[in-house]
């Protein structure tokens, strides 16, 4: 699991980051974009959307395309890596802010995607995934016929 | 509830930064990894986005200062459904405590990590002083 040292601050982030869920929840689910149960939270996800796809992106610095799994199955779109630390014993740390270990974060997509056609790019430690929305979930436009 | 699992979370700079920066936009603390190892200092740098060219880095009289410009990637066309983490550049200063040789640092850059090294300088070494006889 992904842990991280120093910055007492961090957690009251963390912590105001799950009461503003929490609210949205009771609130009546104002994102269709739940984490599903099992699931980290890492990688922070930025989800955007036009016409055609879906664009999930997240920042996963350090890790190659070989450290990651993704996964779309039955609506839910799984990222899973490990991000793996130094392995020298000999040295003192003195900081160590940068996070190691396994994470998965699950989260549910609120439109069908076409699971076939899914991509992945990854660049400077950023990762954008391309999730084409299945033809039935495709904005149409409808012709009005005059009569 | 799944095990409790803690990830990095990006936080803005505090407003401690010693000038303005021209650029609008916000400026994020890279999350760093400081190792000592015998010889050397070695700062690794989380700066996802960041092309080695838009690296800044700057070594003044025991100040460190790294400075990494993320070009923006929006999307010109789409609507946001979720934003968890904003963009921006990168930017952290430290105090270095330990002597350093300038001239000898070097740093690069894979992955959206930099590696900066900053060596020691070298301990002067034990010199044996022979005794002639007089």
């Amino acid at each position: 699991m992904l842990s991280r040292w120093g910055n007492g601050l961090y957690s009251i982030d963390r912590l105001r980051g799950e009461m503003d869920r929490l609210f949205e929840n009771l609130a009546g689910g104002v994102s269709p974009w739940t984490d599903l149960v099992g699931g980290g939270s890492f990688p922070s996800l930025n989800v955007c959307e036009d016409d055609r796809n879906l664009y999930v992106e997240a920042e996963v610095p350090g890790l190659k395309m070989e450290d990651l799994e993704i996964l779309v199955s039955g609506g839910e779109l799984t990222i899973k890596g490990d991000r793996r630390g130094m392995s020298e014993s000999d040295v003192t740390y003195h900081r160590r802010e940068r996070g190691t270990g396994q994470f998965a974060r699950v989260i549910r997509l609120a439109v069908p995607v076409d699971a076939e056609k899914v991509e992945a790019a990854l660049q400077a430690g950023v990762l954008t995934i391309t999730l084409p929305k299945a033809e039935s979930a495709r904005m149409r436009r409808i012709e009005v016929k005059s009569s | 509830m799944a095990t409790k699992t803690t990830e990095m979370q990006k936080k803005p700079q505090a407003e401690v930064s010693r000038a303005e920066r021209t650029r609008s936009g916000r400026a994020y603390l890279p999350n760093v990894d400081i190792i000592e190892r015998k010889d050397e200092l070695l700062v690794l740098a989380d700066v996802p986005g960041a092309a080695p060219g838009d690296i800044d880095i700057h070594f003044e009289n025991g100040t460190l200062e790294i400075y990494a410009k993320v070009p923006p990637r929006n999307r010109e066309s789409g609507r946001i459904v979720l934003q968890e983490y904003g963009i921006g550049d990168f930017h952290r200063v430290f105090e270095v405590s330990e002597a350093v040789d300038a001239a000898r640092i070097h740093a690069e850059c894979a992955d959206g990590v930099l590696t900066l090294h900053l060596p020691k300088v070298e301990a002067v070494k034990p010199r044996k002083i022979a005794v002639k006889a007089g």
